[in-house]
């Protein structure tokens, strides 16, 4: 069963803070490998979408599946109840997350940072998780900088960094959140070519926000654009950027052209 | 300073007795080893009680985290000394009976513990919500959050907090005085009122713990700037 169903199934899944509706009945399926854009302006729910595969967010409605199987809920006698904290650390096992701010340990070496959940969570041995480390920092194009802190390193080097500590738990499914939106112009280049380098080279399923409408187009397979905590349009690339079908996102794609 | 002593023993009035002073002190440096021994092993439970008593007020749980509360509030709201009469006298009825010595740091301990789980907190609250959002993320489980991630950022910086508070447990061990511990201030009020002169075992208590105060001030600013300094780098 779990061959078939998606990577991942957002089933009408709502998302509430007190009266704003932040999304409103989600339902999308990923597939396996997809590579899927969320776009739209801020408040339009596109994060809330991650946080909420991530568990960081509680949502108030639906279901979200992974391989088929519910995430924050489990069968118990027929019936789907709220999950339990084991259930939740299994299926969460199949998503790693960066996010915009990095979010490193500053007490940790970029190695160590890499090596803390492989060791603590996966149970691998200090030496297995140091060249597990040291090989993802060396393919985000870090090798040099294993010993380094986070303070001691650039934007665009934290980044891949987190990159490489969320690949370590090795993830099937990877989210980023606006994950070049806190750099320097200049860095963004160095993440996405890492971001373009694990989507050839890796079977991975990703979900990004972005607002790097180029970077969508071209390695996206999906575009969803969102609009008020809808999926306002969805479509392949070439229908979102060259014939959107909505106005709106007509209207989102134009102010954001004029910007950059 | 020979003749010190003759006219100590022909009874007349002086200042300062140096060979009555190096006659007690022995007795007093032996007191002072258990005045030390008291501030350490009681502090040594305040930072892990503190601890402790932190981590579960934050517990999501309201039936762990009020208690938590209650009890921390209710220790600082409360007198130490009552809090050392109250395990050393009342407790014995509740069938627990404690040698002084254990009730009297075992109450250090709490009430200190009491204060140091508000500079923890304190530390705590400081770590921004992105780190337990990372750590969440890792899939670390909450033991393994608290252990890598949150105390190794938390606690170096309220170092110094706790560091005060180790000395401000440190001068209120003179209060198990009052339940007859063996420590610096009863032993000085013992040797007092053997020989009628109190003015050199309470000076020597009071320099004591004067050069033992700045001593560890000293020290606390000491770990403060290397802090600052490991801070830096990370």
């Amino acid at each position: 069963m779990t061959d078939n169903a998606p990577m991942v199934r957002f089933d009408g899944v709502r998302k509430t803070y007190g009266p704003l509706t932040v999304l409103d009945e989600l339902c999308l399926d990923i597939a396996r490998n997809e590579k899927v854009a969320m776009i739209g302006p801020s408040g339009s729910g596109k994060t809330t979408v991650l946080r909420m595969l991530m568990t960081l967010e509680r949502i108030d409605g639906g279901v979200i599946y992974v391989e088929g199987e519910p995430l924050t809920h489990m069968e118990r006698n027929g019936k789907l109840v709220p999950a339990d904290q084991r259930h939740l650390r299994r299926v969460r096992a199949k998503i790693g997350m960066v996010f915009q701010q990095f979010n490193l340990f500053p007490h940790m070496s970029a190695m160590r940072n890499c090596m803390e959940a492989p060791i603590r969570v996966l149970g691998l041995s200090r030496k297995d998780a140091e060249a597990r480390a040291a090989e993802l920092l060396e393919m985000v194009g870090l090798g040099d900088k294993k010993d380094h802190y986070p303070s001691q390193l650039s934007g665009g080097q934290q980044q891949r960094v987190a990159i490489a500590r969320a690949l370590a738990m090795r993830p099937k499914v990877m989210l980023f959140d606006e994950v070049t939106s806190a750099l320097d112009p200049e860095l963004v280049g160095e993440v996405l070519n890492v971001i373009r380098k694990l989507g050839t080279e890796h079977n991975l399923t990703m979900l990004m926000v972005t607002h790097q409408m180029g970077f969508a187009k071209e390695f996206a397979d999906r575009v969803c654009f969102f609009y008020k905590g809808r999926i306002a349009e969805e479509g392949p690339p070439q229908q979102i950027f060259v014939q959107p079908r909505e106005e709106r996102t007509r209207q989102f794609l134009c102010a954001v052209l004029e910007a950059g | 300073m020979g003749g010190a002593g003759n006219r100590a023993r022909a009874g007349r009035l002086m200042l300062w007795d140096w060979n009555y002073t190096f006659e007690i002190l022995p007795e007093l440096a032996r007191a002072a080893l258990v005045t030390i021994e008291a501030t350490l092993i009681g502090f040594v439970l305040a930072a892990t009680l503190g601890l402790a008593l932190a981590i579960l007020r934050m517990a999501k749980n309201p039936a762990i985290s009020i208690p938590a509360t209650v009890f921390v509030e209710f220790i600082r709201s409360t007198p130490l000394l009552i809090q050392i009469f109250f395990l050393f006298f009342v407790f014995p009825h509740f069938g627990i009976t404690l040698s002084g010595f254990t009730a009297g740091v075992l109450a250090l301990g709490v009430h200190y513990g009491a204060y140091c789980s508000e500079v923890y907190r304190a530390g705590f609250e400081n770590i921004p919500r992105s780190q337990w959002e990372a750590a969440l993320a890792l899939n670390l489980g909450i033991v393994d959050t608290f252990r890598s991630i949150i105390i190794p950022q938390a606690i170096p910086p309220v170092i110094p907090a706790l560091g005060n508070y180790l000395i401000a447990l440190f001068k209120e061990t003179p209060l198990l005085s009052a339940i007859a511990v063996l420590e610096l201030m009863q032993t000085a009020k013992i040797l007092g009122s053997e020989s009628f002169r109190y003015t050199e075992p309470i000076t020597l208590v009071g320099l004591f713990f004067l050069v033992m105060s700045l001593v560890s001030a000293a020290l606390v600013r000491l770990v403060e700037t290397w802090l600052g300094r490991v801070g830096r780098r990370v």
